[in-house]
Order: C-alpha cells, then structure tokens, then sequence
C-alpha cells in the first residue's frame, strides 16, 4: 500500500525532524572527517545534496521498473549500491571534464560519498517507506539538505572549539563525538512532530 | 525456482553490464583527453603523453622519476613539483603538504593533479638522471650483529653515476603479510666512480618492511629493483673544513663522499666523528684507520657513548655531541655533513651553532 503521507512534509521532515544523520545517524563517518573546515563542509553537504537527489528517484525507477517486475525485491541492496556508484563516478568524470569551477568545489568530494552510508540509506528508507516518484524525489532532496544543514552546523561547532578550552584527552575525535550526540539529543526533541510513513 | 535463480543472476548480470559497457563509452569519451604535452624546465625535454591521468605516473611511465613514499595516495606529500601552466587551483587534498612560500611558487603534489592539457613544469636537474634499475645481489655480509651491507650490481651495460651522499630507493617486493610493493630510501655508500655497483648499509630495525626483508629474505643472487639516485646530500665544492658527524648506518653516505675524495685527490681538511654505543656497534674501522693514511688530512675520530668492560676501549668517550664539542675548536670557517636520526641531528646542529657554524654551511640527511 503505498504512502499517503504528503510529498511536502516528507520534504520537511527530512530536513528538520527526520534527519537522516542526527536521527538516523547515517552518513557518520565522512560527517567527522570533513568537518573540520567550513568550506569542506559546504563542499561535502552539496555533493551529498546532488546525488541523493539523483540517486534515490534514480533507484526508484530501477525498484519499481526492474526489479518488482522480476520479483527480485530482496536484490535491492546490491542493485541500489550498484546504481550509485555508477553515477557517481559519471557524475565525477564529467565535472572534472567540463567544469573546472565545480569539480574544485564539489567534484573531488564525490568519490568519498560513493560509500556514504545515507546515500543508500535513503534508497532503503524510500521502498521501506512505499514513498511515491514524486515523493522520493522530495526525499532525496530534503535528506541532502538536511544533511548538509547538519555537516555546517558542526562545523561552525569546531570553528569554535579550535580556540576552547578543551580537556587534552577529549580533544579531536573525542569531542567531536560528544557534540554529535548532543545534537542529535537536540534533533531527538522533534521526532513524531511529522509523520513520514 | 531453478527459473527464478537464473532470472535473478541474468537481471544482475543485465544492470552491470550496462553500467560498464556505460563507463568503458564514458572513459573513451568524457575521460578521453587524447595526446598532451608535458614540457619539463622550459623545453628541456618534452612528452608527450596521453592526459587524464596523475602527474605522477604520468611521468613515472616516462621514465621521469619523482622520489615519492606512498605510492601516489598523497598521504606522504614528497612528490612535489613546481608548475609553470597547465592546472588548476589547488585541491583539498594537497593543501595540507603545501606551504604559503610553496603556493606562491605553485608547487603541487604531483601524484593529486591530473595532466588534462598541456602542462609546464620545473623539476630539478638531476631528476632527469633519475632511472629505474635491475641489479643483483652480489654480496651479503654482516658490518655489526644488527647492521648489513648489501652490495647490488647492476645489469650488464648499465651505470649509475650518483654524486657521493645521494641515496637511491630500494624497491620491496611484496612478502609475508605486505600486499603491495613499496619504497625505501637508503644513501649510497659506495664512491660514484663505481659506477656499475652499489653499496647499501641497512641496520635491521624492528618490524621494519623493508629492513626486515633485507635481514631476512634476501639471499646473495637475488634480483632487487632500485631507483635513484636522489638528494641534495652531497659535497658542496669549497675549500672550508669539513666536520662530518654519522653513526650506525649513517656511515654510508660519509663512506661515499671520503672515498670520492681520496680518488680525486682532495686536500681538504676532513674529520670524521663516527658515534657508537659499545664495541659491538663498531664497523669498518680498519678501513677508515686505512683511509687516514691515503687521505691527506683526514682523521677519524670512533668514539663510544657507553663502553663496556670487555671493550677494552682506549679511544675518545661520550656522547658523539660532547666529543664534537671537546676536539673541534671554533667552528666558524667549516662545513658540516651530518647523517643519522632527527634527534642526534638536532642535536649536533646546536653544538655546531654553539661552535659558531653558520647554519647553512650545515648538510644533514635524517632518517
């Protein structure tokens, strides 16, 4: 049955209540690793944006035109990583070929997302959500820009903590960590506000 | 349920299919650059190549070698090349190993910058000396229980003309649990007009890849791939006094260079503070007591830092430091060759500056 869930509060709740990394806690790892600097992160958030906006309406298109057809649902992991990795590395071979502006920016953040576990994550939650074409898309979209909302957000966080006074053994990885999960506390406060399935 | 299997496998196999037949139309198409070149300092020499790949081996596959560590994965930072024209702004990934002096001359990491046009770059000269070279094992023997020296020779026809206190790179083959082969760099101890051998002293440090393959694994007639030869550690043509401070291994790029003097016939003033622990670390000392008499001026000064009992030592004793310190006077007019760990050449810096060397009359190679 599918989902009845309005393709706009989906889109909302992907930003704000269902975040897909400080609710679901995907997409961690290149989270840590790159927000470090702030022009990075704006980097990172943007690739992320681009291809999950690509990649999970693309994946829908497989799922409901390839894969149900053949009853072969339960290869949708393998397909679904499949699909991303090749339009990623599409994606990252036409920028570096036409766009010399946007591959300094955003081309060169593309093969570390080739594996970031939102992106396919996001594929997963929209056939597990039954979400419409129409909706899918709002999703990836949303997702993206939620998880490029939270890459800035702590990234502004560790600007900030370069100049704190922070307990030598926490320093690094340790905080960094600490802050996640008190954002996520914070993300925590919003979850049931919009239903997403 | 035999049908739904080979639609499964057959529906798999579909997808992949069309998703590499749509990379190899992608590679031949969007990846392809078609033949660019490559001109190395002002037209010295050009390549032409064909673009989209890394500098790098780029010019690795013409035979141009830059000294790198990591293998291209821009995790060691040594490939550095000065561009003229070419490439684009500077990545993320290179920024960490640049400096600002460094990005004003636009120097970049030549393994992260791809070649997509017609490139200018500026490398130093004896780069284009830089070959890849097939050698034999031609003796093993033990210089201490923890150090070797391995003499290489190479191919038939072939020479290899370092200046004395260069180094080449050691190529370790993959074995035991290493799944890649990877690099080594170790200083040349044999004089440069022994142009068809040369001549390694590797200290077996613990769990070290490549010294743990040299220890323990290479045997006399093996076959070992080095390149080279590298480095700005070599003998600056003056007439000063040369100060050379080496223990253990860092002998060999010393050895080089005083025996490159004797052929030529040096009348410098050369002393020669060999550092050891005890006895047992000591090498080559009829040879260099040897050299003292066929080297004018020359003097070698052994010295021990912790002498044990049965050493039996009558020489000087001390930290290698304080002995430089003790016999070497006002320091102002010499050179000083330095080559061992960072600490002790940190070390010996100061106590030179301490003697009033100008620092930039001191050459170190650390490792």
């Amino acid at each position: 049955m599918p989902s009845h869930v309005s393709a706009f509060a989906v889109f909302f709740a992907s930003i704000f209540t269902s975040n897909i990394l400080l609710t679901n806690y995907l997409g961690m790892c290149s989270f840590l690793a790159v927000s470090k600097e702030m022009k990075t992160s704006v980097g990172l958030g943007a690739a992320v944006t681009f291809v999950l906006a690509v990649t999970t309406p693309l994946n829908w298109l497989v799922y409901h035109y390839l894969l149900i057809p053949f009853n072969l649902e339960y290869l949708r992991f393998i397909v679904f990583i499949i699909v991303i990795a090749a339009f990623v590395q599409l994606t990252e071979m036409t920028l570096e070929r036409y766009s010399e502006p946007l591959y300094q920016s955003l081309g060169i953040f593309l093969p570390l997302i080739t594996v970031n576990c939102a992106i396919l994550g996001a594929s997963l939650f929209m056939v597990i959500r039954e979400y419409t074409f129409v909706t899918s898309l709002l999703f990836g979209i949303g997702s993206g820009i939620g998880w490029l909302l939270a890459i800035v957000a702590m990234s502004g966080i560790r600007t900030k903590l370069r100049t704190a006074n922070i307990p030598p053994a926490l320093e690094g990885p340790g905080i960094s960590l600490i802050i996640a999960g008190f954002m996520a506390m914070a993300f925590m406060g919003f979850s049931g506000m919009i239903a997403v399935s | 349920m035999i049908v739904s299997l080979v639609i499964s496998v057959a529906v798999i196999s579909l997808i992949s299919v069309f998703l590499a037949l749509l990379m190899v139309v992608a590679d031949a198409t969007i990846g392809n650059y078609g033949i660019v070149k490559v001109d190395i300092n002002d037209g010295t020499r050009e390549l032409e190549v064909k673009g989209g790949m890394p500098l790098l081996s780029t010019l690795t596959s013409q035979g141009v070698f830059i000294p790198s560590a990591c293998g291209g994965r821009g995790s060691c930072g040594l490939c550095k090349v000065q561009v003229l024209s070419g490439v684009g702004d500077y990545l993320p990934t290179e920024l960490p190993f640049i400096s600002k002096e460094e990005q004003a001359q636009n120097i970049r990491l030549s393994c992260q910058i791809k070649v997509k046009q017609n490139i200018a770059i500026k490398i130093p000269e004896e780069l284009f000396n830089v070959r890849q070279y097939k050698t034999t094992v031609e003796r093993i023997r033990d210089l201490t229980h923890d150090i070797k020296e391995v003499t290489l020779r190479l191919a038939p026809g072939e020479t290899i003309t370092p200046k004395a206190g260069q180094y080449i790179q050691f190529v370790v083959p993959e074995y035991g649990d290493l799944d890649e082969s990877v690099y080594r760099a170790y200083s040349v101890a044999s004089p440069p007009d022994d142009s068809t051998r040369v001549e390694l002293e590797i200290r077996l440090v613990p769990k070290g890849i490549a010294t743990t393959y040299v220890h323990t694994i290479l045997k006399e007639g093996d076959e070992v791939t080095i390149n080279g030869p590298y480095g700005d550690f070599y003998v600056r043509d003056t007439d000063r006094p040369m100060i050379c401070i080496a223990g253990g291994s860092g002998m060999a790029p010393i050895k080089s260079i005083l025996l490159d003097l004797k052929n030529k016939g040096s009348k410098r003033k050369v002393t020669y503070f060999f550092g050891a622990r005890s006895r047992r670390d000591l090498f080559l000392l009829d040879e260099m007591f040897a050299l003292e008499k066929e080297l004018e001026n020359f003097t070698f000064v052994p010295a021990l830092s912790e002498p044990k009992e049965e050493d039996k030592w009558e020489g000087e004793v001390g930290l290698i430091t304080d002995v430089v310190r003790r016999l070497s006077g006002d320091a102002a007019n010499s050179e000083a060759y330095l080559c061992g760990s960072p600490g002790m050449i940190d070390a010996c810096i100061a106590v030179l500056t301490e003697l009033h060397m100008p620092e930039e009359h001191i050459y170190y190679d650390k490792f």
